[in-house]
């Protein structure tokens, strides 16, 4: 058998493949766990019913399997203390997923896993088995009403809950996979339009999706003409020289510095700062209590626009610095002045180059928390800080954000554990977020290139 | 052969051959010419009298300073800050260095075309448009004409009329090239100053450029650097001879092809140097 003989060449050639290959590996396996974790919170998993051999009855969702236990979701806070519970497979005497189990999202107390037994309608009815089943059906298409659900657990504690607490309530174990899709659908699309609700670990996350674009838009707003205009400076107007080298790569490292000293930066110029000074001046009546001298919106959109600024500063002077000498030279001999070579033909041979500049600085605010932290994301802001209320777009006003939700879910809840699919699901809707934020961008891109073109045409 | 020794021995014959240039006005007239790169000198007292509606070739070996002294001629070295100037030129008797003397007017006067095709990133038609436009010529009508009067000036209007709004950067080198000079000539100057226009071409696009070259001196003067000897003797009616920064030789092209007065010259044009 011949044995190929490695040159030096295939060696390399192998080794940077190989590395690449594993890069790749690991980005589809980040957003693969990310995705599927995130999106399978929204599935309605079957309940199974257990029987121990104790004669203790247990309901749950199973949630994985350890070294002959099994971990079940048994919700219902408020009567177990806990919704985790671990069982020994040995100590399993039956296993069932018997179909009126009921699952039901409460506002407070998390999840709720049991039985119906009566429903009370406002006229002060109280109606049982079957037809409880009816009343509250129609009572969830909006067709009745009901005022109380009488529940029992499998243990049979009872519990009542106001129809009020109730975000949403399925069956299932009856589900067939046509009604768990559409479940499925319903959840995801609650988890986005929805307020938050039980210390953000129920109800949706649309303030934070709000925020995070609103946040990231006004950013740019101011990034571009800064970055462009400074670029813009450096790069044609000053003369060339050891000052503009040193500016240069002052703000090639401001780029490397990290980002909470952006957000300490944010807190101590733009909060304490400026905000202190804008309520001294315009909002004395309000004092003490702060309007602007506090973080909020502007003051995180002013930090991180000052933390993208080199992104934005640097890709469009190299595409400035791409513009070929000789057609500056020929609008120049052609009579025009350096404004006019620099509006005709540098500025829009370097658009691209500036709008890929703005894209990557989309790209690294939209992610970034540590600074918001300092200067104005908050826990728990429901309200959206723009509205029919003059001036409309409030930017004093706190905001929630995607990046944060997800350390606090993680880090902050009260169940770090049973939230832990909403990290991921809110996780996989910042990469989302992202993403259309860089999809958005580059299709303005390319309009902006074609329109750029059809111009020439005109 | 120093530039004084030169002076001393040849100061008889060069000024008949000067005072050949007294029967045409003159386009330019350079008076004491010196220019340096960052102290490196480039041009050194250089004095010249460019005649007006004809084709004045500069030629000489590389780096003698022939494309540094035409872009003298529009100021295109007012954005380079490491070069330094002494001496006069002057336009039709104006001082080109003059303070009042507005710049973008006398690079609209004095046209440049430049050795590799520079056409812009637009159209055919913007890209001729583009010098009118600045002009403030906003009506379609006007703009039209002028650019198809400036095309067909360059020769060129045959072959893009039927697509003026194709980009300027899928013509071939030699329409490029026409392209830049059609751009140049619409915004009606008086000079079009030619730095080696043919030297990235082949001979076929080349031979239209020269046609297009002696077509022209009945509206404009040229001034042609080149490399190219016998193009210098196809088409120029005065020829320069520079070496090192220096001007050598300067003669209806005629008489520096045939008669050289120096060996130098001579030397250079029969190709045993340079």
């Amino acid at each position: 058998m011949r044995i190929p003989r490695l040159s030096g060449d295939g060696v390399w050639r192998w080794l940077s493949g190989a590395c690449v290959a594993l890069s790749l590996l690991a980005v589809v396996a980040l957003l693969a766990l990310v995705v599927t974790r995130g999106l399978a919170h929204f599935w309605p998993a079957d309940i199974e019913q257990l029987t121990l051999d104790d004669g203790q009855r247990i309901a749950g969702i199973p949630r994985g399997s350890q070294a002959g236990e099994r971990r079940y979701f048994t919700a219902n806070r408020d009567l177990d203390g806990q919704v985790w519970r671990w069982v020994e497979q040995q100590a399993i005497e039956s296993r069932g997923t018997p179909p009126d189990l009921l699952y039901v999202e409460r506002r407070d107390w998390g999840p709720f896993i049991g039985r119906l037994t009566a429903v009370e309608t406002p006229a002060g009815e109280r109606l049982q088995g079957a037809e409880a089943e009816r009343r509250l059906r129609r009572a969830l298409r909006g067709d009745a009403d009901v005022t109380t659900l009488h529940l029992r657990n499998v243990e049979g504690r009872s519990l009542k809950v106001a129809f009020a607490q109730v975000a949403s309530l399925s069956w299932p174990n009856r589900m067939d996979i046509g009604d768990k899709l559409a479940a499925w659908g319903h959840g995801v699309w609650r988890f986005l339009s929805e307020t938050p609700s039980d210390g953000n670990t129920g109800g949706g996350v649309w303030p934070a999706i709000f925020g995070t674009l609103l946040m990231v838009m006004l950013m740019s707003l101011v990034v571009t003409p800064f970055g462009v205009l400074a670029a813009l400076y450096l790069n044609e107007v000053a003369r060339q020289g050891p000052l503009t080298r040193l500016v240069r790569i002052a703000v090639r490292n401001l780029a490397g510095v990290p980002s909470i000293v952006y957000g300490v930066f944010g807190l101590g110029v733009f909060v304490y700062g400026l905000g202190g000074h804008l309520d001294s001046w315009f909002f004395a009546d309000r004092l003490p209590s702060p309007t602007f001298g506090t973080g909020g919106l502007l003051w995180a959109s002013l930090t991180l626009a000052l933390l993208t600024l080199p992104v934005v500063i640097v890709a469009t002077e190299e595409g400035l610095a791409r513009v070929p000498v000789a057609l500056r030279e020929g609008s120049l001999a052609l009579g025009a002045t350096r404004f006019e070579t620099l509006r005709r033909v540098v500025v829009p041979m370097a658009l691209p180059s500036m709008l890929t500049g703005v894209i990557l600085a989309v790209a690294r605010a939209a992610g970034e928390v540590a600074p918001l932290m300092l200067v104005g994301v908050a826990k728990l802001a429901p309200a959206i800080p723009l509205d029919d209320e003059f001036p409309f777009l409030h930017l004093e006003s706190k905001f929630m954000h995607l990046g944060y939700l997800v350390f606090d879910l993680g880090f902050a809840s009260r169940d770090a554990e049973a939230a832990m699919p909403l990290v991921f699901a809110t996780a996989t809707l910042l990469v989302i977020v992202i993403l259309v934020l860089n999809v958005t961008a580059i299709i303005l891109r390319h309009h902006l290139r074609a329109r750029h073109r059809a111009l020439e045409h005109s | 052969m120093s530039a004084a020794s030169f002076s001393a021995a040849e100061s008889k014959r060069f000024s008949s051959a000067v005072a050949d240039f007294s029967a045409v006005s003159s386009c330019f007239d350079i008076e004491d010419l010196s220019l340096a790169y960052d102290d490196k000198p480039a041009l050194c007292d250089l004095t010249l009298r460019v005649p007006r509606h004809c084709v004045t070739a500069f030629i000489g070996p590389s780096g003698c300073g022939k494309s540094t002294l035409l872009r003298s001629l529009n100021r295109l070295h007012d954005l380079n800050d490491q070069v330094s100037r002494n001496g006069r030129i002057q336009l039709e008797g104006q001082d080109i260095h003059a303070r009042d003397m507005d710049v973008a007017e006398l690079r609209r006067r004095v046209g440049m075309v430049f050795q590799t095709p520079n056409p812009f990133p637009m159209s055919i038609y913007e890209n001729v448009a583009y010098g009118v436009r600045l002009q403030g010529v906003k009506r379609k009508r006007e703009l039209d004409e002028i650019v198809e009067w400036a095309l067909q000036s360059a020769a060129l209007w045959e072959e893009v009329k039927a697509d003026l709004h194709a980009s300027a950067w899928t013509l071939s080198g030699g329409q490029q090239q026409r392209l830049v000079i059609a751009r140049t000539l619409a915004v009606r100057p008086d000079v079009l100053l030619l730095d080696e226009p043919a030297s990235a071409l082949d001979p076929i696009s080349t031979l239209k450029i020269e046609e297009l070259i002696r077509s022209l001196k009945s509206q404009l003067t040229l001034i042609l650097v080149t490399h190219n000897m016998q193009q210098a003797a196809r088409v120029s009616d005065y020829t320069a001879f520079l070496h090192a920064g220096e001007l050598i030789e300067y003669a209806p092209t005629d008489t520096l092809f045939t008669n050289p007065r120096l060996r130098r010259t001579e030397d250079y044009i029969t190709g045993r140097v340079g």
